[in-house]
């Protein structure tokens, strides 16, 4: 017997509600139900990292958690970091730094990155490739998403005002 | 790929938790991080028919200090362990096992104690656990009781915990001041399982070891205490022929299954480098 449960919670800044099957994968119903393709479906193995979300201040794969785990939770997407027109500066960086080829894990490797740089303002080159451990990207080779990172971690740098 | 149909259930308080596990049965399974359980309800390997979501349950998680033991909340995630100034400073062991868990999404999500209850051998923790002589706390309709980790694990996917009982805490004995340390793991690549791997807890008096514990991951159906291995190390010191010697022993108990890692003399001879290499770093750790 299926049963239904009401979720609700904030995505990219708007209130939701929504109504799931207990047994309703995340990225479904951020697909499906919600209109927000964005994160995408890969390995569906919690592998590739494409269907990267960031949820309450953690990156997660949204292929291996339920819609109901949800309830409550404030949650971003690729969607919600464009503000007002304007790129979000990893956005930019990977558009300038040729950060992607087919452009498949890109809304994935966006996200997680957002959340590395919350974290870590200044990484390493090492710290980048070890805090992009689980996205995978099949075309690049890795190097010029290091550099987008790099960049976007200067931009943002920059603009912040200095503190003492 | 979307897992067998289930009822779900969110509890707030553990007192909640365990009587939904009472109530339910045993076809209802304790949702953790979810990634070992989400990917094998996925594939079918398992279907309950209940989820106990351990999520929104009040106190299980956190890093504290009691005494001369660090508690660690069921529910506290790898990456909470990673970060920890506590634990880098008082079980720096739990630190670098974390560092070694899967890839960052995961470690989000991944909790110690789901680790440990999940009865994999292949998963870090439980071997960790042997080395460092921890203990359980596993909370049921009777109230807790504590077990430890020595004799915890049973098999696959087996452990010492009643069907209606939950793993709500894990106590760690603070190893003495200028302990050397490491978690030396072989596997194929970020995200992979072990294809074998070794925890070693190390103390020396002057040149020779006074207390080594050696605990192995995945090369048996449980983690496994490297007895002999310790025993010959008590009272040597640590030069190549006490680490050949010393990874020799460790091999003997191994008895793991061929798979696509490699096959079982192969992985037995990983152990044993295994062990010499997380000795040689826990020895260059180690305050005499």
């Amino acid at each position: 017997m299926a049963t239904t449960h009401t979720v609700s919670f904030k995505l990219n800044g708007k209130p939701v509600d929504v109504t799931v099957e207990a047994r309703e994968l995340l990225i479904h119903t951020l697909r499906e139900r919600l209109a927000h393709t964005g994160p995408h479906i890969g390995c569906e193995t919690t592998h590739c990292g494409a269907c990267t979300v960031d949820i309450d201040g953690m990156s997660v794969k949204a292929c291996t958690v339920l819609a109901v785990q949800c309830d409550g939770a404030d949650m971003l997407t690729i969607e919600g970091l464009e503000q007002g027109g304007v790129l979000h500066a990893l956005q930019q960086a990977f558009h300038e730094e040729h950060g992607l080829q087919c452009g498949y894990c890109t809304p994935g490797m966006i996200t997680r990155a957002y959340r590395l740089l919350k974290e870590n303002p200044n990484p390493s080159e090492q710290e980048i490739r070890y805090g992009l451990a689980g996205n995978l990207c099949r075309c690049t080779g890795y190097q010029n998403i290091v550099k987008a990172v790099q960049s976007a971690a200067r931009t943002l740098a920059a603009a912040q005002p200095a503190t003492a | 790929m979307t897992p067998a149909s289930f009822d779900y259930h969110a509890p707030r308080s553990v007192a909640d938790a365990v009587k939904l596990l009472a109530d339910l049965g045993p076809d209802a399974k304790l949702l953790a991080g979810g990634h070992s359980l989400l990917p094998m309800m996925k594939l079918r390997f398992a279907a309950p028919s209940a989820l106990i979501d351990l999520g929104k349950v009040a106190g299980l998680r956190g890093i504290a200090q009691s005494g001369q033991e660090i508690h660690i909340g069921a529910m506290t995630t790898e990456h909470a362990l990673l970060t920890s100034p506590l634990l880098a400073d008082k079980l720096p062991l739990l630190v670098e096992v974390a560092s070694w868990i899967a890839d960052p999404q995961v470690r989000y999500k991944g909790t110690i104690g789901g680790d440990i209850s999940h009865g994999d051998p292949g998963n870090d923790h439980p071997a960790v656990m042997l080395a460092l002589d921890a203990s359980f706390v596993l909370t049921g309709p009777g109230g807790e009781r504590v077990l430890k980790a020595d004799g915890y694990f049973l098999g696959l996917y087996s452990t010492q915990a009643r069907a209606d009982e939950i793993l709500t805490q894990i106590r760690i004995p603070i190893p003495p001041a200028g302990s050397g340390w490491c978690y030396s793991k072989f596997k194929r690549k970020t995200g992979d399982f072990a294809t074998a791997a070794a925890a070693v807890q190390l103390q020396m008096k002057g040149s020779t070891v006074a207390r080594v514990s050696i605990a192995l991951t995945n090369v048996g159906p449980t983690p496994l205490k490297a007895c002999k291995a310790e025993d010959y190390l008590v009272g040597k010191p640590i030069d190549n022929a006490t680490l050949n010697e010393a990874a020799r022993l460790a091999m003997q108990p191994c008895s793991p299954s061929h798979c696509q890692r490699g096959s079982a003399d192969y992985k037995t001879v990983i152990a044993g480098e295994m062990v010499r290499r997380a000795l040689q770093t826990a020895h260059s750790r180690a305050k005499p």
